[in-house]
C-alpha cells in the first residue's frame, strides 16, 4: 500500500518530536562538559586559577603554543595529576549512566540499573579474591589485580545469569531479572562472609573499594578503560532507534521489522562491558547508573537517540562534580565518591520527581 | 481477485502442543478476511503464524509466492503490519512518535526519519482522524484512540496486507463500526487485504468478504458470511444453540442469542 504522500518541502511537522530542542540540549550539555572538566581541574589542595587552567589545557592541543607563565609545578598538577582523575570519573560516570539508560530501556524497569544482573557483586567477589591475594597486599594500586579480577567477576556473573535464563533461541527479560537478583543474592552472601573473614587491613580498601575510590588514577588507568567506554558507548548509540521501537514490547517491535533477539543481545553485552570496564578501577559507585537516566528522560523525554547521547554526557558530568566534591571538602581525608553520589544525587532526583507533570515513568 | 497470502498444510503451536492442524487458507488482494471461533481456538496463534511470531512446525506460508521463512524481519514488516488486540504502548512516548515507528522497517538500521516519513505518518493521522493526538504522550489517551493509532502505525508502515487481532474488543458500539468501516474502505480503495480475528460474529458477518471459523483445532468453514454463520457450523463449533436470522436490511446472516434455561422462550398463544 501507498498513501499517496508527496514530500512536501515543509511538512507538517508536529512539535511532538522536540528534534531541535534536543539537538540543542546535546550541544549545551557538551560544552557544560568541557567546562566543569577545567572547573575541577583547577579546584584542590593547591588552588589554579580557572584561566591558566585553560591555558595549561588548551596549549596541550597540537599546534597551539602559549607562553607559559605558569610553573612546571602547576603543569604537572593540572595534567598528570588531576585530569586523569577527571577523565576517569568522567568515563566511568558516562559509563554507568549510558548502561544504565540501556538497561532501563532494554527491560522496560524503571528500576534497572548497570548492576540489575549481577555485575556489581561479581566485580566485588572478584575484588575482594585480588585483596586476598598474597602478592598484591596494597591493592588499588594502578598495576594491581584488582581490575582484572574485578572485571572478570563482572563478566563471569553476567554469563552465569545469561546462560540460565536463556531458553531456546531467545532470552526473556524476565526471566533474566529474576536470574540477575537470584545470583546477586547468591554472591552477596559469599562476599558478606568474605568481608566477615578478611584481615582488617584489607578492610578497608574493601570499603573504599565498594564506595568508589578514584584516589590512585593515573593516565595508563584512563588508557585501558577508555576504549572499553568510547567503543561500548558508541555502539549503544547506534541501536537507539531499535531500542525506542522495543519500549513498545517484543512481538510489536518483531512485527516492525527489529530482530530483537540480536539487538538485545548486542546491548546487553556493550552494557555489561562498559560497566565491568567502568567498576574494575573505581568500585561499584551507585546511583548514577539509576538516577542519571531517569533526571535526563524526566527533562528531555524518551527517545533513546537523544536520551542515550544525553545521558552519557550528563553522567559525566555528574561524576566529575562528585569526584571533585569528594577530594575537596575535607581536604587530604577523601570521601569515598559513591557516598558523595547518593548524598547529592537522591535529593535532587526526588525533586525532579516531585516537580514532573507527567505520572509516569517511560 | 489475486492471490495475496496462502497458507499451505499449515501446523502451528507451541513446543509439543499443537494448537491448529493442516490450515489451507488463502487471502486476496482487496479482501477482508474474518477469523472466528471459540475462545482457545487458536485465532490469534493464527495471526502469529501469519507474521511469523511463531513459525509453523509444518506447511509453509506464501506472500505473493514467496516463503515467509525465507524473508527477515524487516521484508516481513514491509508487507504486512499488526495491530496487536491491547497494544502496548510505551506512556511517555507522544502519539506522533508512536505512528512514526511505523516507518521503521523502512529506514535503515542508523537512520533518522526524513521528511517523507513524518508525511506519511502525518497522512496515517489525517485517515485514522487523530491528528489532534499528535502532541498528547500515550498515558494521557483513550483506549479506542490508542487503537486508532495503532492503526495508524500500521498505515504509516505501507503494508500490503493488515492482520488485526480483535480490533474492536473493548470499545463501545461507535467506535466498532468507525474502524470496521475504516479498515474495509481500506481494502476497498487501498486494494490492501485484511484479516481480522473478531469475537463478535455479527460484526464479523456484516464486514467480511469472507469468513473462516475455527474450531477443533482447525478450519471447520471457511467461505463467505451467509455459508459459514449457520446454526448447525455455530452449534457444532461453539456447542451453544443460537438462532441465525437474516438482517432486515441487507440480509447478511445475524445471530441472535436465546438463554438455555428456556426463560425467553416465545410467550404461548392460548
Amino acid at each position: 500500500m501507498s498513501l499517496g504522500v508527496k514530500t512536501t518541502t515543509t511538512p507538517q511537522v508536529p512539535r511532538a518530536l522536540r528534534w531541535r530542542e534536543r539537538v540543542w540540549a546535546i550541544g549545551g550539555i557538551a560544552i557544560v562538559l568541557a567546562l566543569v572538566i577545567v572547573f575541577s581541574a583547577s579546584l584542590g589542595s593547591a588552588h589554579i586559577p580557572f584561566l591558566t587552567t585553560w591555558k595549561i589545557l588548551i596549549s596541550e592541543l597540537p599546534f597551539v603554543d602559549f607562553d607559559g607563565t605558569w610553573s612546571r609545578n602547576t603543569e604537572v598538577i593540572v595534567l598528570d595529576t588531576r585530569l586523569p582523575r577527571i577523565i576517569l570519573a568522567g568515563l566511568v560516570g558516562a559509563a554507568l549512566a549510558v548502561s544504565g539508560t540501556t538497561y532501563q530501556g532494554l527491560f522496560r524497569n524503571p528500576l534497572a540499573d548497570p548492576y540489575l544482573i549481577g555485575v556489581s557483586q561479581g566485580a566485588l567477589l572478584g575484588a575482594i579474591i585480588g585483596f586476598s591475594m598474597p602478592f598484591d597486599p596494597q591493592g588499588l594500586a594502578g598495576d594491581s589485580v584488582i581490575p582484572l579480577f574485578a572485571f572478570l567477576g563482572a563478566i563471569g556473573a553476567v554469563i552465569i545469569v545469561y546462560a540460565v535464563a536463556r531458553t531456546g533461541r531467545t532470552l526473556p527479560v524476565t526471566s533474566l531479572i529474576l536470574a540477575g537478583v537470584a545470583l546477586g543474592a547468591f554472591l552477596a552472601a559469599i562476599n558478606s562472609y568474605l568481608i566477615l573473614k578478611s584481615k582488617n587491613e584489607e578492610l578497608h580498601s574493601i570499603f573504599n573499594w565498594m564506595l568508589g575510590y578514584f584516589g590512585m588514577s593515573d593516565w595508563n588507568e584512563v588508557l585501558v578503560v577508555l576504549p572499553f567506554v568510547i567503543a561500548g558507548t558508541l555502539v549503544i548509540w547506534l541501536y537507539a532507534r531499535p531500542l525506542n521501537v522495543m519500549q513498545l514490547d517484543e512481538d510489536q517491535a518483531q512485527q516492525l521489522g527489529i530482530n530483537v533477539e540480536r539487538v538485545k543481545l548486542i546491548l546487553l553485552i556493550m552494557a555489561t562491558l562498559v560497566t565491568a570496564a567502568a567498576v574494575a578501577f573505581v568500585g561499584t559507585i551507585g546511583f548514577v547508573g539509576i538516577i542519571v537516566p531517569h533526571a535526563v528522560r524526566l527533562v528531555w523525554g524518551p527517545d533513546h537517540r537523544f536520551l542515550l547521547p544525553l545521558a552519557t554526557l550528563v553522567g559525566a558530568i555528574f561524576l566529575i562534580l562528585a569526584d571533585t566534591l569528594a577530594r575537596t571538602v575535607t581536604g587530604p581525608e577523601q570521601i569515598p565518591v559513591g557516598v558523595i553520589t547518593a548524598f547529592a544525587g537522591t535529593p535532587f532526583f526526588l525533586y525532579l520527581l516531585r516537580k514532573r507533570r507527567r505520572g509516569t515513568f517511560f | 481477485m489475486t492471490i495475496m497470502l496462502t497458507l499451505e498444510r499449515v501446523t502451528l503451536g507451541y513446543g509439543k502442543h499443537t494448537i491448529l492442524r493442516d490450515i489451507n487458507l488463502s487471502v486476496g488482494r482487496g479482501e477482508m478476511l474474518g477469523i472466528i471461533g471459540p475462545n482457545g481456538s487458536g485465532k490469534s496463534t493464527l495471526l502469529k503464524g501469519i507474521c511469523r511470531l511463531l513459525s509453523p512446525a509444518e506447511g509453509r506460508i506464501l506472500f505473493e509466492n514467496q516463503d515467509i521463512a525465507a524473508m527477515n524481519r524487516g521484508q516481513i514488516a514491509r508487507r504486512m503490519a499488526v495491530v496487536p488486540q491491547t497494544p502496548n504502548l510505551p506512556e511517555t512516548f507522544t502519539a506522533f512518535e508512536v505512528v512514526l515507528m511505523g516507518r521503521t522497517p523502512h529506514l535503515g538500521r542508523f537512520r533518522f526519519e526524513g521528511y517523507r516519513d513524518f508525511d506519511i505518518a502525518w497522512k496515517a493521522m489525517e485517515i485514522t482522524r487523530t491528528q489532534p493526538l499528535a502532541e498528547r504522550t500515550m498515558d494521557k489517551i483513550s483506549g479506542g484512540q490508542r487503537q486508532l493509532l495503532t492503526i495508524a502505525r500500521a498505515l504509516a508502515q505501507e503494508p500490503k496486507l493488515i492482520l488485526l487481532d480483535e480490533p474492536t474488543a473493548h470499545l463501545d458500539i461507535n467506535y466498532q463500526i468507525e474502524i470496521l468501516d475504516f479498515i474495509r474502505g481500506l481494502c476497498r480503495n487501498q486494494n490492501i487485504a485484511a484479516i481480522a480475528v473478531l469475537h463478535d460474529l455479527n460484526l464479523a458477518a456484516q464486514y467480511c468478504d469472507r469468513l473462516a471459523l475455527l474450531g477443533n483445532g482447525a478450519i471447520h468453514a471457511v467461505g463467505s458470511p451467509q455459508e459459514v454463520i449457520t446454526e448447525p457450523n455455530l452449534r457444532d463449533v461453539y456447542g451453544a444453540r443460537v438462532y441465525v436470522h437474516p438482517h432486515p436490511v441487507n440480509g447478511l446472516p445475524t445471530v441472535l442469542i436465546l438463554p438455555h434455561d428456556g426463560s425467553g422462550a416465545p410467550p404461548q398463544n392460548s
